[in-house]
C-alpha cells in the first residue's frame, strides 16, 4: 500500500472478497522525506501514514517492510548503470520484476500468504489451458499492463489486480464511499526515488556532468556543446540550444547519445523512424511463442501500440514493426500484446530502420 | 477496591507481552484520575475549587516523593519521560555551563533511549556540547572504567553525567552507584532515566545519590502524558518551557491534576508491590526464556543472564532468533494475537537495527533477529504458555521468509 488511492481500494476490495488481507507499505528509501512535494512518489513518511490510515479504515493489519536495500541494489543502481551505458531504462518495470512481485512476493509466500494484491490497472483471466492471462485494464487511460509485462506465469499465479475492471474515477468514488481519506489524493507519476522529478539533475548528481559535443549526424560537424548528456533523450527536439539553424530549416532531433564521450548526435526527424527492434532478456507471461507472432508492441509507458511481427530467436526477440515508431531508445521495454493480452516483454538493445518508409 | 492485590485495569483480549512499551493502568489509577476529571478547579487558582485541586496535586506529589524516597519539593511534574529527560539534560547543561563556561562535556552511554540520545545530539549540534557516549560490555552494562577515565581526564570540563537506571531493550541494570561515586568525587551532577526501573526494581532517589531522575506514569500503570523529573532542590536547572512557572519555576504549563492523581496512585501501588511483583514476574520470565530456548534450538538470550533484580529487569526477556527477521516474527506473532516488540523503530516505521544491541557488539543481522518480550502486572502463566506454543512454528516460518528474502546471506548492508 503506497499511500495512494489505488492500492487502498485494491486492499479494500480484496478484503471484501473474503481474503485474509494484510497491508504492507514498502519503505524503499533509507531516508524518507517527511512530506510529499506535489504529486510524486511513494517514499515519504506522510505516504506511509496515509497507507496506515487506509488500513485502519479497511480494518486490516498494517506493517512497513524495509525493502530499501533490495530496491537500491536492484532498481536504483540498475537505473544508474543503464543510464551510464547510454540506455533509457524504465525503473517501474524493474521494480515490479525484482521487488513487488519477487522480493515481496517471496517473503509473503514464506510467511504464509498466497498472493500479492496491488492497485495496478490490469486484468487477470484464467485461460482454457489453465494458464493465467494478463490483459489490458478496462480503463485504457490508466492501463498499467505495460509495466507488468515482465511478470512470468509463476508471478501472475500469485498476483491479484482488483482494479483491472474499473475506471479510475469509479475507484475514486468508491474510495470516498468507503471513507478512505486518500480518495482525492493526486496520482503519483514520475520516478518515485527522484523526489523533485528532475531526472536529469539527479543523474548528473550521481554520475557526473557528462558534458560533450552536439554533433550533426550526416556531416559530423560539431554544432555546439552541452553540460550533461543525461539531460537528453532520444527523439528530444526542444532545449538543444544550437545557435544556427539547419540549411533546409528543418528542426533537429536527438538521434543518439554516446555516454562515454558525452557526444549527442542530432539530425532530422525521419532519422528517428525505426521499424525493426532487437530485444534481449525476454520474459514471457505464459508459453513462449514458437511461431512468429502477429500482434502488437508497446514501446513506452502509456505509448501507442504498433502492429508488429515478433519472432523468438535463441535468447532474444526480433520485432518487425508494421507501423513504424519514433524516438526509441535502447533500454526501453518492448511489451508484446496479442489483442488485449500481454504475451511478454524484452529489453530493447537496437532499434533501426530497415525499409525506406517515410515518417 | 482491593488494596492488597494490584488489579488489572483492563480485560486482556490478547497476549500482551509489551509492558515495557506501556503497561495497563491500575483500576485505582483510573478511579483516581476520573474522579478528578469530574471536578473543576485550576490548581493555580486561589479560590476554594483551586485550592481543592491544588491539594490533590500536592498530595500526589507527596505520594510519589514518599514512594521514591525523595522530598515532595523535589518532584517536578512534566508531560512524561521525554520532557523530563530533555529538561534534565538541557536544563543542567545550560545552568552548569553558564556557571562555568569550561563545562561543555556531557558523559552518557551508547545505550540510552532516544529521549536522551536525541537531546544530546541536539546539544552537540546546536549548543557546542561535547557528548561522549561511553561503551557498554556485551551484557549491555556501562563500562565503569570508561566513565572513570572520561571524568578524570578533565573533570572541570564535565557539565553532567547521564546514565539510565535500566536499559529499556535488554533490561540490563546499570552501575548507578559507581557512576554517582565517580561523578560526585568531582561535584559533577548525575541524571538517570529510570523510566523502566520504577516499580520493577527498588529505586531510592536519596539513597542512590543521583541528582535528577526521570520517571513516567504510563510505564508504571498510570496514564499517558504525565511524568516527573525528581531533582534535588539545590540543583539549578534552566527551564525549557517558559510561562506561568507552575512547577518550581522550572516547568511552566497548567498543572494536569487528573493525570497527576492517576500517576500518583499508580506509583504508590507499583512501588508498594514491587518486591512481590519482581518475584512473580521474573519467575514467569525465567519460565518463558527457558521454554523458548527449548522450543527453538539456536535461540539466544541478549543481555544479562543473571535474573536477579540487581542484574536485569524482572519482566524483560530479549531473545535472538538467528535467521529470522524480527519484524517477520513480530508480524506472525501479532497475527496470532501475541504482541511484542523488535526494539526501536524510526518515524516511518522502518525497522532499524537496535543501537543498543549494536553497542553490545551484535552485528547488524543478529540485532535485527531479536525480539523483546516484556511482562508486567497483568501477565500470567497463560500468556507465557501461549507464546511458547506459538513460537516454534512462527520461527520456522520466519526463517523460511528470511531465506526467501536473502536475510542471512548478506553480511554488508548499504546505507
Amino acid at each position: 500500500m503506497s499511500g495512494g488511492v489505488d492500492s487502498a481500494v485494491a486492499a479494500a476490495r480484496a478484503a471484501e472478497a473474503g481474503h485474509d488481507v494484510t497491508g504492507i507499505h514498502l519503505a524503499l528509501s533509507r531516508n524518507p522525506k517527511s512530506y510529499r512535494t506535489g504529486a510524486r512518489g511513494c517514499c515519504t513518511i506522510e505516504d506511509s501514514n496515509d497507507a496506515r490510515r487506509a488500513a485502519d479504515v479497511i480494518g486490516i493489519p498494517f506493517y512497513v517492510w524495509d525493502m530499501s536495500d533490495r530496491f537500491h541494489e536492484d532498481v536504483v543502481e540498475d537505473f544508474m548503470a543503464e543510464y551510464a551505458e547510454g540506455r533509457t531504462p524504465n525503473p517501474c518495470l524493474r521494480c515490479n520484476e525484482k521487488i513487488k512481485f519477487a522480493a515481496v512476493l517471496e517473503r509473503a509466500m514464506a510467511l504464509g500468504f498466497d498472493a500479492v494484491a496491488t492497485g495496478h490497472y490490469a486484468q487477470l483471466v484464467t485461460g482454457e489451458d489453465g494458464l493465467i492471462q494478463m490483459h489490458r485494464a478496462v480503463d485504457m487511460g490508466k492501463d498499467q499492463s505495460y509495466v507488468l509485462g515482465v511478470l512470468t506465469q509463476e508471478q501472475l499465479a500469485h498476483s491479484l489486480f482488483p482494479l483491472g475492471d474499473s475506471r479510475k474515477e469509479d475507484v475514486r468514488t468508491e474510495a470516498e464511499r468507503r471513507g478512505l481519506a486518500v480518495a482525492k489524493k493526486p496520482d503519483s507519476h514520475d520516478i518515485c526515488f527522484i523526489s523533485d522529478g528532475d531526472t536529469a539533475g539527479w543523474l548528473r548528481d550521481k554520475l557526473g556532468a557528462g558534458s560533450g559535443d552536439i554533433v550533426d549526424h550526416s556531416t559530423g560537424e560539431v554544432l555546439g556543446t552541452h553540460e550533461g548528456a543525461f539531460g537528453f533523450t532520444i527523439g528530444q527536439r526542444k532545449g538543444l540550444r544550437i545557435g544556427h539553424p539547419t540549411a533546409d530549416g528543418k528542426p533537429r532531433y536527438v538521434l543518439d547519445i554516446e555516454p562515454v564521450s558525452g557526444t549527442v548526435t542530432v539530425g532530422p526527424r525521419e532519422e528517428l523512424t525505426i521499424d525493426h527492434i532487437t530485444g534481449i532478456k525476454p520474459r514471457w507471461c505464459g508459453t513462449v511463442p514458437t511461431e512468429p507472432l502477429h500482434g502488437s508492441v508497446q514501446l513506452r509507458a502509456h505509448g501507442e501500440e504498433h502492429r508488429a511481427v515478433v519472432s523468438v530467436t535463441g535468447d532474444g526477440v526480433e520485432i518487425e514493426l508494421l507501423e513504424p515508431a519514433q524516438g526509441i531508445a535502447p533500454g526501453q521495454a518492448a511489451v508484446v500484446y496479442e489483442g488485449s493480452r500481454v504475451v511478454g516483454s524484452a529489453t530493447i538493445t537496437k532499434a533501426v530502420r530497415r525499409s525506406s518508409v517515410d515518417a | 477496591m482491593n488494596d492488597t492485590v494490584p488489579t488489572p485495569g483492563t480485560a486482556q483480549a490478547t497476549v500482551y507481552l509489551d509492558h515495557a512499551a506501556s503497561t495497563p493502568m491500575y483500576a485505582r489509577a483510573v478511579a483516581a484520575m476520573t474522579e478528578q476529571m469530574t471536578r473543576i478547579g485550576n490548581p493555580s487558582s486561589l479560590h476554594a475549587s483551586g485550592r481543592a485541586a491544588r491539594r490533590v496535586v500536592e498530595e500526589s506529589r507527596e505520594k510519589i516523593a514518599q514512594a521514591l524516597n525523595a522530598r515532595p519539593g523535589e518532584v517536578v511534574f512534566t508531560s512524561g519521560g521525554t520532557e523530563s529527560d530533555n529538561l534534565a539534560l538541557k536544563g543542567l547543561f545550560w545552568a552548569r555551563r553558564s556557571a562555568d563556561p569550561r563545562r561543555t562535556r556531557i558523559l552518557s552511554t551508547a545505550i540510552e533511549h532516544h529521549a536522551v540520545l536525541d537531546p544530546l545530539h541536539w546539544l552537540a549540534e546546536e549548543e557546542g556540547a561535547e557528548v561522549e557516549l561511553l561503551p557498554v560490555d556485551e551484557l549491555g552494562r556501562l563500562k565503569v572504567d570508561a566513565l572513570r577515565e572520561a571524568v578524570e581526564r578533565d573533570p572541570g570540563s564535565v557539565a553532567l553525567v547521564s546514565v539510565m537506571w535500566a536499559n529499556n531493550e535488554v533490561g540490563t541494570l546499570q552501575p548507578i552507584a559507581d557512576a554517582v561515586q565517580i561523578a560526585h568525587a568531582h561535584d559533577i551532577p548525575v541524571h538517570t532515566d529510570a523510566v523502566q526501573a520504577v516499580g520493577q526494581v527498588p529505586v531510592d532517589f536519596a539513597g542512590s545519590g543521583v541528582d535528577a531522575l526521570t520517571l513516567t506514569a504510563h510505564k508504571v500503570g498510570g496514564p499517558y502524558g504525565v511524568g516527573a523529573l525528581v531533582v534535588r532542590r539545590e540543583l539549578e536547572l534552566t527551564p525549557l518551557l517558559h510561562g506561568g512557572g507552575q512547577e518550581r519555576d522550572v516547568r511552566s504549563g497548567t498543572i494536569d491534576g487528573p493525570a497527576i492523581a492517576g500517576f500518583a496512585a499508580a506509583v504508590e501501588i507499583a512501588v508498594k508491590f514491587q518486591p512481590e511483583h519482581a518475584v512473580r514476574v521474573s519467575a514467569l520470565r525465567d519460565n518463558l526464556v527457558r521454554r523458548i530456548l527449548e522450543e527453538v534450538p539456536g535461540a539466544m538470550v541478549n543481555g544479562d543472564p543473571v535474573s536477579s533484580v540487581e542484574h536485569r529487569l524482572p519482566g524483560n526477556a530479549h531473545l535472538k532468533f538467528p535467521g529470522c527477521e524480527g519484524d517477520s516474527l513480530l508480524m506472525l506473532l501479532d497475527a496470532r494475537g501475541i504482541e511484542c516488540s523488535t526494539g526501536s523503530a524510526c518515524s516511518a516505521g522502518v525497522p532499524q537495527a537496535s543501537h543498543v544491541l549494536l553497542a553490545m557488539g551484535c552485528d547488524d543481522e543478529s540485532a535485527r533477529s531479536s525480539l523483546r518480550f516484556s511482562l508486567g502486572h497483568t501477565s500470567s502463566q497463560a500468556d507465557v504458555d501461549a507464546l511458547v506454543e506459538a513460537i516454534g512454528p512462527v520461527v520456522e516460518r520466519a526463517r523460511a521468509a528470511g531465506i526467501a528474502s536473502g536475510f542471512g546471506a548478506t553480511t554488508k548492508r548499504a546505507g
